[in-house]
This record gives C-alpha cells, sequence and structure tokens, in this order.
C-alpha cells in the first residue's frame, strides 16, 4: 500500500502541495483527477520518489520511501511520466527491455526469464509484431503501447502512468484501460492521472479529487462523483447520470 | 553485422599501426623491421625506441579522447559536447602549463595530478554555468569554447611571459607525440585498463537515461549519480591524455559521432567503437605528420583540427535551433 504522511512538495519557494495526508487502496485501480494544473502529476512523481518531499513523506508498504536503494524501489514501484521521449534509434524490443534495467547484472545483460517477461509484455500490450521495428517509426498510439510494454516488463507490484491515454484513440483508450484491470486482477495496485472523468468512475475503483494542491474529496466513484462536485472542481455545470453498461456514474456537460 | 564492422575497423587498426612502424625520415625494408622488433639491434633506437612507443601511445590516447567524448556526449545528450570543445583539454592544459613553468623538472606522477585538477575545475566551472543557465545544447558549445578560449589564453600568456622555460612546452602544447618515448606509454595504459570496466557498466545505463531523467530514475537509476561517475571517468580520460600527448582538438568530438553514424546508439557498441575510431584517427594524423615532409614534423594536433573545424562547422550548421 502506497500512503502520504503530511506531504509538501515544494518548486523554489512556490508550494505545490501542502501537508496531504493519503491512503491509497492496495490492489486497486485508483484514478486522480482535477483541472489542469492541480497538482495530479506533482503528487504522482512524489510518490515515485521522482519529486523530493519538501516535508512530510511517502511511505511505501509503511515503510518511508527514501529508506529504499533505487534499483531496490524500482523494483516494487514504476511510473510512466506523461511526456516521453523515444530515443533516436531504439528497437520497440530494447525499450521493452529497459523495463528490465532494475533487475539486470552491473553489465546489462538480459537473463532467460528477463528475455520472457518481456516477450510476455509485449504480446499483451501487442506490440510484438513491431519488435524490431525502431520505437520512433511507429505511430502515437503503438509507441504508447510499446512505452506500457516497457512498465509492464519492470514488473512492480505499484505501477503508477500519468495521463496514458493522451495519443490514444478511443478503442486503444478502453484496451488500455482493460490492461489496467489486467494488472488489477495480477493484484498490482494502479495509480493513473486521467482527464476522461467516465472512463475514471467507470473502470478505476477510487477517485482521489484534487484542486489547488488539495484533495477534496476520495473515495468510489459512485460516492464521490456527483454534480456538486464538478461544479466545485472543475467549474463544469453537468447532469451526472448511470452508465447504461455498467451502471457507473457518467457525467454529460449543459 | 556490427560486430563484423567492428573487427574490420580493428584490423584496420592493426595494419595502419604496422604501417605507421615504416614511416618517418629514415627507410627501413620490412626485413629490418621484423628484425629490431624480435632481436633489436642496429635500428634499435628508430624502431624500438621511436616509433613502437609513439605508436602505442598514439593508440592509447586516441582511445581515450575518443571514450572521453563517447560519454560526455552520452551523458550530457548534446552532440556537440566533447573533452575539447568543453575546455577541459585546455583546462587540463594550463594547469600542467603552468606546472612546467614554475617547476620544470617535475615528476611524471605530479603533471599527471595538475593536469586532472585542472580538467576537474574546467570541467566544474561549466556544469555550474550550464546548471544554472540551463543552456540549448548549442549555447552549452558556445559556452564551452569561450572558457576554452579563455583558459588557452592563460595558455599564451605563459609562453610570452616566459619564452626560454616554454620551449619543450610548446611542442607539447600543440599536441604532437614528437619526442615521447616509452614512459608515457604504460601511463596511457593503465588508465583506459582503469576505466574501460567503469565505461562498460556506464553503456546499459546512459542507454536508459536517453529515456529521460524521470523514467531514468523510475527505472531505478539515479541520473545525478550516473552523470558524475560518467563525466568523472571523462574527464579523468581527457586529462591524463593531455598530460602525455597535449592537447589534441577534435578527436573527442569526432569519434564519437563517427561511431554513431557506423554502430547507431547503443553504448555497449558506441563505447569500443569511439575508441577504436579515435585511435585510429591519432595513428593516421600521426603517421602523416611523421611522413609527409620528412625529416620535417608535423604536430599531430594539427592535423586533426584540419579535419576536425570544418567537421564541428558542418555540425553546427546543422542545428538550426539558435
Amino acid at each position: 500500500m502506497i500512503s502520504t504522511d503530511n506531504l509538501t512538495v515544494s518548486y523554489g519557494d512556490k508550494t505545490i502541495i501542502n501537508d496531504l495526508s493519503l491512503a491509497l487502496p492496495k490492489g486497486k485501480i485508483t484514478a486522480l483527477i482535477g483541472p489542469n494544473g492541480c497538482g495530479k502529476s506533482t503528487l504522482l512523481k512524489a510518490l515515485a520518489r521522482i519529486n523530493k518531499a519538501s516535508a512530510g513523506q511517502v511511505l511505501l508498504n509503511d515503510q518511508p520511501l527514501q529508506t529504499f536503494a533505487d534499483k531496490q524501489l524500482a523494483q516494487q514501484l514504476s511510473l510512466l511520466p506523461q511526456i516521453l521521449t523515444t530515443p533516436e534509434g531504439v528497437t520497440v524490443q530494447r525499450l521493452v527491455e529497459y523495463g528490465r534495467s532494475p533487475y539486470i547484472s552491473h553489465w546489462g545483460k538480459l537473463s532467460g526469464q528477463d528475455k520472457q517477461i518481456v516477450e510476455q509484455a509485449m504480446q499483451e500490450t501487442q506490440v510484438s509484431e513491431f519488435a524490431t521495428q525502431t520505437a520512433s517509426s511507429l505511430s502515437g498510439g503503438q509507441r504508447q503501447r510499446a512505452w506500457i510494454a516497457m512498465v509492464l516488463a519492470q514488473d512492480t507490484e505499484v505501477v503508477m502512468l500519468d495521463e496514458p491515454t493522451t495519443y490514444l484513440d478511443l478503442s486503444h483508450q478502453i484496451e488500455l484501460m482493460k490492461l489496467m484491470q489486467a494488472m488489477k486482477a495480477k493484484g498490482k495496485t494502479v495509480i493513473v492521472v486521467l482527464h476522461d472523468l467516465n472512463q475514471a468512475c467507470r473502470y478505476c475503483d477510487h477517485l482521489v479529487v484534487m484542486k489547488q494542491g488539495e484533495v477534496v474529496a476520495e473515495g468510489e466513484p459512485k460516492a464521490v462523483f456527483t454534480e456538486q462536485l464538478l461544479q466545485d472542481v472543475f467549474s463544469l455545470a453537468a447532469k451526472v447520470v448511470p452508465d447504461p453498461i455498467a451502471n457507473t456514474p457518467m457525467c454529460v456537460a449543459y | 553485422m556490427k560486430h563484423l564492422t567492428l573487427s574490420v575497423l580493428l584490423l584496420i587498426l592493426l595494419l595502419i599501426g604496422i604501417a605507421s612502424l615504416f614511416v618517418g625520415a629514415s627507410t627501413l625494408s620490412a626485413q629490418q623491421i621484423i628484425d629490431t622488433l624480435l632481436h633489436s639491434g642496429e635500428y634499435d633506437f628508430i624502431v624500438n625506441q621511436y616509433r613502437l612507443p609513439r605508436l602505442l601511445l598514439a593508440i592509447g590516447v586516441g582511445a581515450g579522447l575518443g571514450l572521453s567524448g563517447s560519454l560526455i556526449q552520452g551523458v550530457i545528450r548534446n552532440p556537440l559536447a566533447s573533452p575539447d570543445l568543453m575546455g577541459i583539454s585546455a583546462g587540463a592544459g594550463l594547469a600542467a602549463t603552468s606546472l612546467l613553468v614554475f617547476y620544470a623538472a617535475a615528476p611524471v606522477y605530479l603533471l599527471l595530478l595538475t593536469a586532472l585538477s585542472g580538467g576537474l575545475i574546467a570541467a566544474a566551472i561549466i556544469l555550474l554555468i550550464a546548471y544554472k543557465t540551463k543552456p540549448t545544447p548549442i549555447r552549452l558549445a558556445l559556452i564551452g569554447i569561450a572558457i576554452s578560449t579563455f583558459l588557452s589564453s592563460g595558455i599564451d600568456f605563459l609562453i610570452i611571459v616566459n619564452p626560454v622555460e616554454m620551449n619543450t612546452a610548446m611542442v607539447w602544447l600543440t599536441g604532437s607525440l614528437w619526442g615521447r618515448n616509452w614512459t608515457q606509454v604504460p601511463i596511457i595504459w593503465a588508465t583506459l585498463a582503469v576505466v574501460l570496466p567503469f565505461a562498460f557498466w556506464l553503456a546499459w545505463r546512459l542507454d536508459v537515461m536517453g529515456l529521460g531523467e524521470d523514467c531514468a530514475t523510475s527505472l531505478g537509476i539515479r541520473p545525478s549519480k550516473l552523470q558524475l561517475i560518467a563525466l568523472l571517468t571523462a574527464v579523468i580520460l581527457a586529462s591524463i591524455s593531455v598530460a602525455v600527448a597535449g592537447t589534441i582538438a577534435f578527436i573527442g568530438l569526432l569519434a564519437p559521432h563517427l561511431a554513431r553514424m557506423l554502430f547507431g546508439h547503443d553504448h555497449k557498441l558506441l563505447i569500443p567503437a569511439s575508441a577504436l575510431l579515435g585511435a585510429l584517427m591519432l595513428i593516421i594524423a600521426d603517421t602523416l605528420a611523421r611522413g609527409l615532409q620528412p625529416p620535417l614534423e608535423l604536430p599531430a594536433g594539427v592535423l586533426t583540427s584540419l579535419i576536425g573545424a570544418p567537421y564541428f562547422i558542418f555540425l553546427l550548421q546543422r542545428y538550426k535551433a539558435w
């Protein structure tokens, strides 16, 4: 389980997240939602120890994050950033192999087991057919799936994704949601920043709603996602109705 | 396929290396050279004491500069970065020149340490500026050239003020392999032997750094630590190269570029290939320097600049984002 204990994160003298205590459920999919600039990505990066806490701390299974060695942490926790730099000349296969970095030897040699995990990650994200092509030559959606495969290959208990659907068309977005559910079925904890509120309600178990660096609501979508909340947080006048298929809340703007 | 190319390069290096033993003021036959190598004899001085150590030195220094350049470019992610363009070579050169001016009989180890400190200080200055101003690749190159020029002017100042002491330092500073003997050979080769394992340890991690700092951190690689190790390794290589052979320009820039053209971006190949190509460039330059107009000798550094400078202009041109 991952939690924060009076966490404060600042950039220079600007405080983005102030004194936040939060516990995210283990083995569930948690969506961080909120308007642009509310601190979702900053929080996610702090949870992954990319952003340093200026006060308070983040705990992974009740152990402070700063007590983990670099590799040790990377074996338990992965983050796919929002902005991805696809290096020139790197094949899809190689990109996915990078996911094994926390496990490999000093000289970067992959074991048979590593290769098997890489293979499987590529199959699950349907990028096996592009294995020998360079990642930069793929379409936006295919490339995004190759990156997801890299995260799968990292095989961590906690998986964090920062707006992973940005470059995907609708059918690939849904595929990604199902991929997250498959990770959950394997016992992983998934934490994801999403902009599509209806997808967040439909596919995630837990919502954390943020505004100006503070958590204004959290809990099951059915309990949290209301017309009042949309008005308060997004300044959006909308009607919330049940999703006709899953019966989860769904919003339609006026 | 790429491993084959690497083997071919090694073979070319070997052949040119052997050929270089034939080049110089006196013309020797193959039989004479082989006899001398095996049993010394009449031409012992020319072959065993002069051409052979010089060949081994050229290979070592060239490899060191190529390696240094590939590490710097790999970690700074800047195709315009190299030990000489970032002022590291000039820093090591200025420190070593100062030492020779004030203490002409300085022992070798002191010269090495002084050059190393000079290289480290120059690297620290440029990194501090880069850290404060977060420059674009091209601006970093400009800052590096400015620092490099500033340090070189310090060297010029010392030469003008101390003309007598500077006779030997002059030759050394232009990056010539003239007048070197067996004393310098073990220094550069021992440095390479110590540093190579680090370079190969860095290879995979530098590749992962290409995904960006956030991704690398998430994959268990601490960017600041990796950058420090890579830069330190590169500065050591460049400074020791300067200490044994003077400032030889552009190999640290050119060798990694050529290696990237031939082998792509995988550091596991890029690192040995840069070393190999650096060695190849320097023995070609040194052999030409010795063979163009014997018994007259050109400094090898002049020849590397002759090829390197136009290539650098070409690189700058490809960079549109000013």
